[in-house]
């Protein structure tokens, strides 16, 4: 048997050491435990202060007798690896356990032990903890704002279709591969854009949509028979004549005015809002902001002045002023400036805003990126005979798009958050509609509540889109 | 109309205000290889960036395939397609394989169906013998065989002429013969090279005519054996003597 030296713990006396540690470390996390669950103090006959440090001073003197190098043991090895390398990490991991130890009650509590969740009006809630009924009543005004609960299925079904295509690219066999790129960039797009403002705005306009539908199905139907010469000039033209021809010569007019017909019902964007009203305000500001601010960044790099100047000028003016100020422009200014009989719906006018405002910061998130690569990579895509045009398509892009991936996630994440600002112009998202229902009188007093369920939902969205970022770089990484 | 394929005449080049090239006056005959030497500084890259117009020189005329290189950039992505260049850093595409590299340009610029492309480049990097390697990416392959690559990706264009700008420089000792190798295998096919490297060895085997060059002038042009036998210029005796 080897001198025991406390000072010094060594292999030679593992078991010893290890197990006067353990049993230690394990007295200072029940002492904690039981202060935190049972409200039991086991050592209040000691001291005030002593018996505040007392499980510190025992976790401590434990940790630093389990602190052997090369144990032979694997998990002691991993511990000490990584949360006891040294006297201050060892008092850091304490104090974090600790801390959780003691904030779980309270927390646990407050979500689940004392809420209420039962019933359906504010009577129910008596506990001390949160009031869940409170969300569940308002959960339709915070998913759909102010939209008729009628026509909710509307926006349901555009979703659902919506996110159904968008899972395309997975189904997708090795033949229609390479239209993936065409069809996220131009073609789902377009889609998003008329289930949302012919479908969910519903009204006379719906007929448009329907129209468009007809005239596109009918005229894939017959392209399968037309020579592949042509097919370009056919779809082109016959779709569009289709439409046209549909639309004024066929039913528009009659059925509307005989009442056979009978349009959806026109929602106005105002009524619009909640969670749903995020999604589309983040969905179409993300797909604008990012063309806008590629050819912002390609532009800021241009050699010709005039392109250049009104590049620079662009994003300096955007990134200068803050976003509060360019929503409410958008709203009270801009129509000033309009002709008299000139409407243009106000989300409209708002993704707009937005998506300029954001465009200039995703340009110099770009610009970085194309900074970042060596000239010689636009010598040789030059000297290959390649144009300006070819060459940042084929060569110059792929790699700096690549390598600003983080940077642009950061930039859309933000936007995704910049979101709940439009209740300024009076559009009210999920959080615009949570500062509405907190300030009802039957109500009052549940902020809490709603904001901690605004945050649970908006974190979901935005560390999905932060893990969806770093697959993409995961997945494009080729260097090595 | 002569065989020369590259005319230079009287032709100036400034960064600002130092002038790198001086009244350049070179003329280049169809299948010649020519090698530019000199110390570095002197202008021989700069010369033959000229030559493809990745630098823009500001007097005198270059005629390139009996095509006048000037402010006019209609044609110089014609031009340029016709003159393959390889580097010194290689500056393959990182993104793409080894053998989409090579496919790139001829798919892209010379509207080749993508079948021929992959067949023509599968061919050409058999010559320089790395069709083995055709899927992998650049960062999983050695200097040499990079190099190969760029030379291999050059070639695909079908180009007239081919410019090399130190393609040895960056390159291990034990790497440097198999991309000389493949660069004399080329020139005994008969392509027109004008070659910047400070590898005498290979001047000496494959080159018609040395041009050495000092401070943005062409010293000396001399036919290779003539050049190495007999310098005339004590400038070119001396970086001879160092060099050799």
């Amino acid at each position: 048997m080897n001198k025991l030296n406390f000072l010094q713990p060594d292999k030679n006396n593992l078991n010893t050491y290890l197990y006067t540690g353990v049993i230690l470390v394990a007295l200072s996390i029940f002492i904690v435990f039981l202060n935190s669950f049972f409200n039991k103090d086991i050592i209040s006959f000691l001291p005030g202060s002593i018996s505040f440090f007392l499980p510190l001073i025992l976790g401590f003197i434990g940790l630093h007798l389990i602190r052997i190098d090369y144990s032979g043991l694997k998990f002691l090895d991993s511990i000490n690896k990584n949360i006891n390398t040294n006297n201050f990490n060892a008092f850091l991991s304490l104090l974090i356990v600790f801390v959780v130890i003691k904030s779980l009650p309270p927390i646990l509590s407050w979500f689940i032990l004392d809420a209420n969740i039962a019933g359906d009006s504010k009577d129910v809630c008596t506990g001390s903890g949160a009031c869940w009924t409170y969300i569940k009543i308002w959960f339709n005004r915070f998913m759909y704002g102010m939209y008729p609960n009628a026509e909710q299925w509307r926006i349901n079904l555009s979703f659902i279709a919506l996110a159904f295509l968008g899972t395309i690219g997975f189904f997708a066999t090795e033949k229609f591969k390479k239209y993936l790129t065409l069809y996220y960039v131009v073609v789902y797009p377009v889609i998003a854009f008329f289930f949302i403002f012919f479908f969910i705005s519903g009204g006379p306009i719906f007929f448009d949509f329907s129209y468009g539908i007809i005239a596109a199905v009918i005229s894939i139907i017959i392209g399968f028979f037309i020579p592949p010469k042509f097919k370009m000039y056919y779809f082109i033209i016959v779709p569009i004549t289709l439409y046209i021809l549909l639309k004024y010569v066929f039913f528009y007019e009659e059925l509307i005015e005989l009442g056979k017909l009978e349009a959806l019902e026109w929602v106005e964007t105002g009524a619009w809002g909640g969670l749903s009203l995020t999604f589309i305000v983040s969905f179409f500001c993300l797909i604008f902001c990012f063309p806008i601010g590629l050819f912002l960044s390609l532009g800021r790099r241009s050699d010709f002045p005039i392109i250049k100047y009104f590049s620079i000028g662009m994003i300096e003016f955007w990134r200068g002023v803050p976003l509060i100020t360019v929503l409410f422009m958008s709203s009270v200014m801009f129509p000033m400036f309009l002709p008299e009989d000139m409407f243009i719906d106000k989300l409209v006018r708002v993704i707009i805003a937005i998506s300029l405002f954001e465009a200039a910061y995703v340009a110099e998130v770009i610009r970085g990126g194309l900074q970042a690569l060596p000239r010689g990579q636009y010598d040789a895509a030059k000297s290959l005979g390649m144009g300006y045009w070819k060459m940042h398509i084929l060569v110059i892009l792929p790699q700096a798009l690549k390598l600003v991936i983080p940077g642009i996630a950061n930039t859309f994440l933000a936007l995704v958050k910049d979101t709940p600002l439009i209740f300024v112009v009076g559009l009210l998202e999920i959080v615009g509609m949570l500062n509405l229902a907190k300030t009802n009188p039957e109500w009052l007093g549940f902020a809490m509540e709603g904001y901690v369920f605004a945050s649970v939902l908006f974190f979901i969205i935005c560390y999905a889109m932060s893990k969806y970022s770093y697959n993409l770089e995961q997945k494009y990484k080729t260097e090595r | 109309m002569s065989d020369k394929i590259i005319q230079i005449t009287e032709m100036n080049k400034w960064f600002g205000d130092f002038q790198v090239l001086k009244n350049i006056n070179l003329e280049v005959e169809k299948n010649k290889k020519i090698v530019v030497c000199g110390p570095s500084g002197s202008g021989k890259s700069t010369l033959i960036r000229c030559i493809n117009r990745l630098e823009e020189h500001q007097q005198g005329s270059i005629i390139v395939d009996g095509n006048e290189l000037t402010e006019d950039t209609k044609d110089i992505e014609k031009i340029r397609a016709e003159v393959g260049m390889v580097f010194q850093q290689f500056n393959l595409f990182p993104h793409l394989s080894i053998l989409d590299n090579c496919t790139l340009a001829p798919i892209w610029v010379k509207k080749m169906p993508k079948k021929d492309a992959e067949e023509l480049a599968l061919q050409h990097l058999e010559k320089v013998q790395i069709a083995d390697q055709a899927s992998k990416y650049p960062g999983q392959l050695s200097g040499g065989q990079q190099q190969r690559c760029a030379i291999a990706r050059a070639l695909c264009m079908e180009p007239k002429i081919m410019l090399f700008d130190e393609p040895t420089s960056a390159l291990d000792p034990e790497m440097i013969k198999e991309v000389l190798d493949a660069m004399v295998n080329l020139a005994k096919a008969g392509m027109t090279m004008i070659v910047v490297t400070h590898e005498m060895g290979f001047a000496k085997e494959v080159a018609d005519e040395v041009i050495f060059m000092d401070e943005g002038m062409i010293v000396e042009r001399a036919e290779t054996k003539e050049f190495f036998a007999n310098p005339k210029s004590d400038r070119t005796k001396l970086f001879l003597s160092q060099i050799l």
